[in-house]
């Protein structure tokens, strides 16, 4: 069980970080390009052998690529279950790149902000992400990096529909922005058909915290675009950064102002309650735990909670994830097991505050 | 964890607390349908489904004729008819040897939309020099002269003509 990714698992990573603008809503600002490179078929008419090129072209371009000398390089083939699960836990993989076949890698930065798939439904997609809303430093970041690549390799581009994907909703820019955000209070009012209508009306969509297929844990959402072709990237940014982002996270700010001025001792009663229960419980979920820790991230924001520290809190939520856990223990769990483990990792991290 | 208060079959899995002005909780679970069909969240598939807009477009073209689904790309050996199933294209080629069928799925999945606008690779020579640095010098000239700076204001404007040219 001894590989790279232990110390990985030890640290909170980037997109828990707590830092940057808006950061008690916004946890964190994603953006993925999708690219696929000359004179190979898409991923699924490419066979095994076709598939190692694709890998290795892609690989050795990385490499030569000054900006990206820093990478960390995996073989996700040749990766444990557990090692998979934990890159997916922490958002440098997809569950489609960690359950997939034959010749697969993943590339990082070891700050975990920037990082690429090869051989996932496209030959390649990076993504950078940033603690915060930093939408127009992750574009900025992301552009580099997709520059950088490219000097050294030719990527499929059609005069008219842009950067060629092998799923036609990704043609154009290939480009997908994720925001993540945090939203306890407006599911505490039942007002998140008002982000629903905000997010519809821009054609963007929501889904859960891993992405595609995902339900909503611990009043995680993410919110991205659906439309690739005909608008710009920098319009496709704009759109986030000065029309949806602002106004949802002004919809979070009024209710968990009308809850702190209307409904105070019930909003105390759900944070304190909260605490109890990760200070008090023998077994506890994953899904339960982040519940209760979103609730207590919400406590400290609001400023109706002290004896924890942030830090503390958002790294349990990463912590506290299935394959984490087992790193962290440095064994396989059972599902019982992983409750009572968690339960026990959390009562020691929020007594030792 | 319990079964969904409303079908009363699937796991709950949506457990929601609303607090009422009195302070009192109320507690409701539902499964994940219940929840959506409910109206009370709206944690919904991705509201571009590229299936639903296969299937309808493939049930439009099916008046016309099937010779769509005829369609194979020499190149890589994928049938429409197997794209349709799968969603995902077997290689570039495909983009314009489905382009009629391809055409009208692509206007309903982004809004619309025909052509790319944006990034282009740098390889390509003109690149970049295109609506992409226009719109971002127009809105710095925007900057420039809300911060009655003409000088720069008069740059950029020189630049976007450039540019425009």
């Amino acid at each position: 069980m001894n590989t790279p990714l232990d110390e990985v698992a030890r640290r909170p990573g980037e997109w828990l970080r707590g830092s940057g603008p808006l950061h008690d809503i916004v946890i964190s600002t994603r953006v993925r390009l999708a690219r696929n490179i000359r004179g190979f078929p898409f991923q699924p008419r490419a066979d095994a052998d076709q598939r190692a090129d694709i890998a290795a072209t892609i690989e050795a371009a990385v490499r030569k690529a000054a900006r990206l000398n820093e990478f960390q390089h995996l073989d996700v083939e040749k990766l444990e279950e557990l090692d998979r699960a934990l890159l997916v836990e922490r958002h440098l993989i997809s569950r489609q790149h960690a359950e997939g076949r034959g010749a697969r890698r993943v590339a990082f930065h070891p700050s975990e902000a920037s990082g690429l798939m090869i051989n996932e439904e496209d030959h390649l997609r990076m993504q950078v992400m940033r603690s915060g809303f930093q939408l127009q430093e992750a574009w900025e970041e992301i552009d580099a990096v997709d520059d950088a690549i490219e000097e050294q390799l030719e990527y499929e581009f059609h005069p008219q529909y842009g950067y060629l994907t092998a799923c036609p909703t990704n043609v154009g820019t290939g480009i997908r922005v994720s925001v993540m955000l945090h939203l306890p209070a407006l599911r505490l009012t039942s007002e998140l058909e008002k982000v629903g209508q905000a997010a519809k009306d821009m054609k963007l969509a929501i889904r859960g915290l891993y992405g595609e297929g995902s339900e909503a844990q611990g009043d995680f959402f993410q919110i991205s675009n659906q439309i690739t072709l005909g608008r710009g990237e920098t319009e496709i940014i704009d759109d986030f950064r000065s029309v949806v982002i602002p106004k949802i996270v002004e919809y979070e700010h009024a209710a968990r102002d009308a809850l702190l001025k209307n409904r105070l001792h019930a909003l105390d009663d759900r944070i304190w309650r909260a605490m109890a229960q990760l200070q008090n419980a023998r077994l506890i979920s994953s899904n339960e735990a982040m519940q209760y820790l979103s609730h207590v991230r919400m406590g400290l924001h609001v400023g109706r909670l002290s004896s924890v520290d942030l830090q503390t809190v958002n790294e349990l939520f990463i912590q506290t994830q299935p394959a984490h856990l087992q790193k962290l223990q440095g064994e396989r769990l059972n599902g019982e097991q992983r409750s009572i483990a968690r339960a026990a990792l959390i009562r020691a991290r929020l007594s030792n505050n | 964890m319990g079964l969904c208060e409303r079908c009363k079959k699937a796991q709950a899995t949506f457990h929601l607390t609303n607090i009422k002005p009195s302070g009192e909780k109320e507690e409701r679970h539902f499964c994940e349908r219940c929840a959506v069909e409910a109206g009370l969240l709206q944690i919904q598939k991705p509201s571009v489904n590229l299936n639903d807009i296969i299937e309808s477009f493939v049930g439009g073209a099916k008046e016309s004729g099937s010779a769509l689904s005829n369609l194979v790309c020499e190149e890589c050996g994928i049938s429409y008819v197997e794209f349709r199933n799968h969603g995902l294209l077997g290689c570039p080629r495909d983009y314009d040897v489905f382009k009629e069928p391809l055409a009208k799925l692509l206007e309903r999945a982004h809004d619309g939309a025909t052509h790319h606008t944006g990034k282009t690779p740098k390889s390509l020579g003109t690149a970049r020099t295109t609506q992409q640095d226009i719109h971002r010098l127009k809105r710095q000239l925007a900057e420039a002269v809300a911060a009655e700076d003409y000088e720069r204001a008069a740059e950029l404007r020189d630049r976007i003509r450039e540019l425009e040219e």
